[in-house]
């Protein structure tokens, strides 16, 4: 205390730093605390309890009092009713036991089940250097080569034709890397442009048929009607999503761009997408587009999906980054600036990076979308797990079967979608810097 | 005029000329008609009132701003528009902010060894090894594998000088880099300042510091109102101002 005599006041030992006090826990606590801390808290609790009940004491004997070995229908009412009782309204799991293998893949030729099946065990491999930088460096190039190797395993074929398609992409990278020193970055970027398509125009047809004349390594094709169920829906969702990313992140880039004709198509591209459903875009895909195609050529139909949905998903990803460039003080562009790296330095060093971590949860949000619209293409008639349930239901021995299947397929898309958002979550946490 | 004391450490040799320059923001003339030589080695303090044109100043000579009229030479190069000669000034430039600006996302290491290994295309070893002796030169090399979020502001300044080091600039321009930093930390900040000054670095700074200013800088500048209003050597400059508007100033800044 101080007092009038003596007003000043000298502190003689600083104080030591002490334990923060003990938590008071207890159950009990916790309940009166977080339910029941005052009335209406207490009624809305109780409230909230009763309807939880409700909907479990409906439900969870729903799922349990179900039956797993029928071949219709009603042999599973008949086998329901025998086990639980008259009354009982049990699920007929038996449906989704009798079509797994179609539902998962689709009409996908059962002998050839393993290229599928290694195709995914591939992309599993294939992303994990991507989701986990803690994981050698080295697989990336797995990663870089899997997309032509999925696509291969999956539609079959001559090996030829993907070699082809790697060839060109090379071709542009040596023309990016190289030539810069003889016509400018300009040149050596347009070239980089030009050499694989007009590789894959005039060279890769002849160069592919000669080889398989040579060597005649392939498998046997499968047909894209073929395609179907999980199989298809994990195709095009992950497809869209791993080239939505970058591309979404030029758009971004573009439409903050100083250069007015590129800033003007972003912005073109962007909201004329944005303004458009998804579904008529999968209209245009799958009737309109071959309008627009020399007469004669076959152009895939999941492969005109795959690309309308990775369009789709790529304006709102630019929208979704240039939200995260946004968010970023002018002073990282400055520092980045100052030092002396170039554009596309400070963009992928220190402006991305910072971007996309800001945006995490909402590119995830997208992808989870984009995952979830892929159901679309049951509407233009591509047999995903939805095109096959209507299938499904159209069989005389399951008529009148929807919630079992519905059900299962909501489980398995909400089983991918919360893996991704746990993911983001982890991913949050790992970047960041700031305590 | 500068007394031959003044002049040790400084060569003939021109590192900044600034001829007839002036910038506008839209129709807002804020800089006008600048005229500034600095000779290799000079330490020159910029002081003014906010709103002066300054910052903006420091700024045109590493092209963060854009100037529309005059001529600015750094290092012998010509700041024309030209993205190899703006990259080339930059990387001889160094040049700390009022609000660091390191990079969150780096840790203090990678923050110092980034341009050095990109710009420069030092070998990762060699960056590390520079890197980690500009840390010892500013005091903090413990903090290498902290992140910038968890230091205090005043070391984050000292990072951001290290930081510029590493490019080895021959130039180095201060923007305020102790008005958004506690009093306590404001001399640790401007001893590593001083340091370098002492080891013959040509500094730009703008700075309200003016015990730095009278202890470091070979001239002082006051600008107001976009332009250069009164030069001189500290000394001159702080017990017989000229202009009536410096000496406003100093009372201001002075006074209390």
């Amino acid at each position: 205390m101080t007092n009038s005599s003596n007003a000043s006041y000298v502190r003689t030992e600083m104080l030591g730093e002490k334990p923060a006090p003990v938590g008071q826990t207890g159950i009990i606590r916790w309940f009166r605390e977080n339910l029941f801390s005052s009335i209406p808290n207490a009624i809305m609790s109780l409230v909230a309890l009763w309807m939880i009940y409700l909907v479990l004491s409906h439900v969870l004997p729903w799922i349990f009092q179900s039956s797993w070995n029928a071949n219709s229908l009603k042999e599973c009412r008949a086998a329901i009713k025998e086990a639980y009782g008259e009354g009982t309204h049990g699920a007929c799991w038996a449906v989704i036991r009798e079509r797994f293998l179609q539902l998962i893949y689709g009409f996908y030729p059962s002998e050839l089940y393993w290229r599928p099946n290694l195709a995914f065990i591939g992309m599993l491999v294939a992303l994990a250097p991507i989701l986990f930088n803690k994981l050698p460096r080295k697989m990336l190039g797995f990663t870089a080569l899997y997309p032509f190797l999925a696509f291969w395993l999956l539609w079959g074929g001559s090996v030829w034709l993907p070699f082809m398609i790697i060839t060109g992409f090379v071709l542009g990278y040596v023309a990016f890397t190289m030539l810069p020193h003889y016509i400018g970055t300009l040149g050596a970027t347009i070239a980089a442009f030009l050499v694989p398509v007009l590789f894959w125009l005039l060279l890769a047809g002849p160069f592919a048929s000669g080889m398989q004349s040579i060597a005649d390594v392939g498998l046997e094709p499968v047909e894209s009607a073929k395609f179907g169920g999980f199989m298809l829906s994990i195709l095009i969702g992950i497809t869209g999503i791993v080239m939505s990313l970058p591309i979404g992140i030029l758009l971004a880039l573009g439409r903050q761009s100083d250069l007015l004709i590129v800033k003007a198509i972003c912005v073109g591209f962007i909201e004329f997408i944005r303004g458009v459903p998804l579904i008529t875009l999968l209209f245009v895909a799958s009737t309109l587009l071959n309008y627009f195609m020399p007469p004669g050529t076959t152009f895939d139909i999941i492969l005109r999906v795959i690309i309308m949905v990775t369009l789709f998903a790529s304006a709102y990803m630019a929208e979704v980054i240039r939200g995260g460039l946004a968010a970023l003080p002018k002073g990282q562009y400055e520092g980045a600036d100052s030092l002396g790296l170039d554009f596309w330095q400070s963009t992928r060093l220190i402006i991305m990076p910072q971007a996309l971590k800001i945006s995490i949860p909402s590119i995830v949000s997208t992808f989870i979308g984009l995952f979830k619209d892929t159901v679309l293409v049951s509407i233009i008639g591509l047999l995903d797990p939805i095109g096959l349930s209507t299938n499904i239901r159209a069989d005389a021995a399951w008529n009148g079967i929807i919630w079992e299947l519905y059900g299962f397929i909501a489980l398995v898309f909400f089983i991918f979608c919360f893996s991704m958002s746990r993911y983001s979550m982890y991913l949050e946490r790992k970047l960041q810097t700031s305590h | 005029m500068a007394n031959t004391a003044t002049q040790m450490g400084i060569s003939d040799e021109i590192a900044i000329q600034i001829e007839n320059m002036n910038k506008w923001y839209g129709s807002f003339h804020v800089l006008k008609d600048i005229n500034l030589t600095v000779n290799r080695g000079e330490r020159i303090v910029i002081c003014g009132p906010s709103g002066s044109g300054k910052s903006t100043l420091i700024r045109c000579i590493n092209a963060l701003e854009e100037h529309q009229q005059g001529k600015i030479t750094v290092d012998g190069t010509h700041l024309s528009s030209d993205l190899k000669n703006i990259d080339a000034i930059r990387s001889e430039v160094g040049m700390c902010f009022q609000h660091f600006n390191l990079f969150p996302h780096l840790s203090i290491l990678e923050n110092c060894t980034l341009a050095p290994i990109w710009v420069r295309k030092t070998p990762k070893k060699e960056a590390e090894e520079m890197a980690m002796h500009y840390l010892e030169k500013v005091k903090i090399p413990e903090q290498a594998d902290k992140y910038p979020g968890q230091l205090s502001g005043g070391q984050q300044q000292r990072v951001a000088i290290a930081r510029s080091l590493c490019m080895e600039p021959r130039i180095m321009l201060f923007d305020e880099p102790t008005s958004a930093l506690d009093p306590e930390m404001i001399k640790e900040v401007l001893d590593t300042m001083i340091e370098l000054a002492e080891e013959g670095m040509t500094m730009l700074c703008v700075t309200h510091e003016m015990g730095f200013a009278r202890q470091v800088a070979n001239r002082v500048i006051f600008m107001d109102a976009g332009q250069i209003v009164e030069e001189n050597e500290p000394e001159e400059f702080f017990n017989n101002p000229q202009s009536e508007r410096t000496k406003l100033f100093l009372s201001q800044i002075l006074g209390h």
